[in-house]
């Protein structure tokens, strides 16, 4: 069962709202209109395999309690599927907090509620800053290993070759000066971690290090 | 006639190369068939799918908005097959008139312009074009006659309805009219918009498996015979997990996941390999000689 303490032990006052407002400026909506009706969980395909519903999520953002939102399950098994979105009758944009809720979680670097998942976006962006595009068969290989599941899914993943369905090599976009200049531009802003660039460009994993120490010192009053 | 050919920026997207390269395939055969050109934009990237808009904002921004941008720069609607590019590029057209800072990062980093109004098509909203709908609907030479299909639209198609403003979030009709266009007896299928897990299924399978046992299920009880997707990862999900999935439930499904494009150009009379008919996991071409349409 979750846990939920007293707001009143869980900082100051200042500080919860804080957090509020920055999720609620980040997500473009207004998390404080929340009346816990549950009809975002009540309709949330993947609520069975959450630790916090998400309407307790809502609220836990409400109280300021940062600590619980960001370290949850819950928002790495969302799959953003924008159902209680297009559902909330007090119009929270519900699946954009969540996105904001990851984003927050990877910048103030809090161990993820399912490490898996995190391992999988790793994985998925490391390919597209390298290449352009997604390789599906070299993002699932560096999945296995930042996971070490590496016999699951080895029979579909042999009937997918077998099919044609998984490139050996990786296609590429020519303009990867620009993808590389949108990856160094993001991991200039607020604290971001936008995953290594891996051994083949070194020079710009420092730099991301460097701006999230900056972003996480711009974080404090 | 002098009407000009109909053209079309295309956006493939990563998994029309890979893993729906029978998406790609069809999309392009029925588009032939309809008169209509898609040109495919030059150096598109890939959207970042559903790990950049996790990871940081500007990311989840700048990747689609540069393909956009390229599709600015040719002058043309863009057409996107993949529900989920089409989201991510439908994100950032919205994101691109309501936050000019992100703009202006986004021009700087990449020497590129952008003004967020280029259009952007589902397929569904492709194929529903004036001409191409016309087009179609007046050459149905093979008809789907006594094929029952569960019109399964996933999320991104109609979700979040105040980026997408595409058919209804929960009760669209688009595929199902474009099916009985076609010629295929549309079920009363009640899971047409819920979801299949998405990318889920590499980092959770369990729970796609889950996801894909209740939609396959919902689809078999209405009793399709088949699921028509318009996503290469609700094919992915529906179609990769589905032993898994009729394992969980002991059952067994049999149920061929075609893309809409593929079921409309067999309507149209193209050939089983034109539309990658073989390439499927769960077995698309035996129900197509029962019904005697291959």
């Amino acid at each position: 069962m979750p846990n939920l303490k007293s707001p009143l032990l869980v900082g100051g006052a200042s500080e919860r709202r804080d957090f509020l407002g920055q999720v609620d400026a980040m997500a473009a909506t207004t998390v404080e209109a929340c009346y816990q009706c549950g009809k975002c969980s009540g309709g949330c395909p993947l609520s069975f395999a959450m630790d916090y519903q998400p309407r307790q999520v809502m609220r836990l953002i409400q109280l300021g309690l940062a600590e619980e939102a960001l370290a949850s399950r819950t928002i790495w098994v969302c799959a953003t599927c924008f159902t209680c979105t297009a559902r909330c009758p007090r119009d929270i944009d519900i699946a954009s907090v969540m996105d904001a809720l990851r984003v927050l979680a990877r910048r103030r670097r809090i161990q993820p509620g399912d490490g898996n998942v995190v391992v999988f976006h790793r994985s998925f962006l490391n390919s597209v800053r390298r290449y352009g595009r997604s390789h599906e068969l070299g993002l699932l290989l560096g999945y296995k290993l930042g996971t070490l599941r590496l016999t699951e899914d080895l029979v579909l993943g042999a009937r997918m070759l077998a099919k044609g369905k998984l490139s050996i090599l990786p296609e590429t976009a020519k303009g990867r000066a620009e993808i590389a200049a949108i990856f160094a531009e993001a991991a200039r802003g607020e604290g971001a971690d936008v995953g290594s660039a891996g051994p083949r460009a070194a020079g710009a994993g420092s730099p991301t290090a460097e701006a999230g120490k900056a972003g996480e010192a711009g974080e404090r009053p | 006639m002098t009407a000009e050919t109909l053209r079309f920026a295309y956006y493939p997207g990563c998994s029309l190369h890979s893993t729906a390269r029978e998406y790609d395939l069809s999309t392009r055969a029925v588009a032939r068939a309809a008169g209509a050109e898609l040109i495919e934009i030059p150096d598109w990237n890939c959207c970042g799918a559903s790990s950049a808009h996790v990871t940081d904002p500007f990311l989840g921004f700048a990747l689609p908005a540069r393909t956009l941008a390229q599709g600015e720069e040719m002058g043309l609607d863009i057409v996107t097959p993949c529900a989920a590019c089409y989201g991510r590029l439908m994100a950032a057209r919205e994101e691109a008139r309501r936050h000019p800072d992100l703009v202006r990062r986004f021009e700087a980093a990449t020497g590129r312009k952008l003004t967020g109004r280029v259009r952007v098509l589902n397929v569904l909203e492709f194929l529903g074009e004036p001409r191409v709908a016309e087009a179609i609907a007046g050459k149905v030479h093979r008809p789907l006659t006594g094929m029952k299909v569960a019109p399964y639209y996933g999320c991104l198609l109609v979700r979040p309805p105040k980026v997408t403003h595409f058919d209804n979030p929960e009760r669209p009709v688009t595929m199902d009219r474009l099916l009985a266009t076609a010629g295929a007896e549309v079920v009363d299928f009640p899971f047409k918009t819920e979801c299949c897990g998405a990318s889920l299924g590499v980092s959770r399978v369990e729970l796609v498996v889950e996801l894909a046992a209740r939609i396959l299920e919902a689809a078999a009880r209405a009793g399709a015979e088949a699921v028509a997707v318009a996503c290469p990862l609700c094919q992915t999900n529906l179609d990769g997990r589905q032993t898994a999935a009729a394992a969980k439930r002991h059952a067994r499904f049999g149920l061929p996941v075609y893309y809409i494009t593929q079921l409309v150009g067999l309507a149209l009379g193209l050939g089983p390999s034109e539309l990658g008919l073989g390439r499927q996991l769960t077995d698309t071409m035996g129900l197509l000689r029962r019904k005697k349409l291959a």
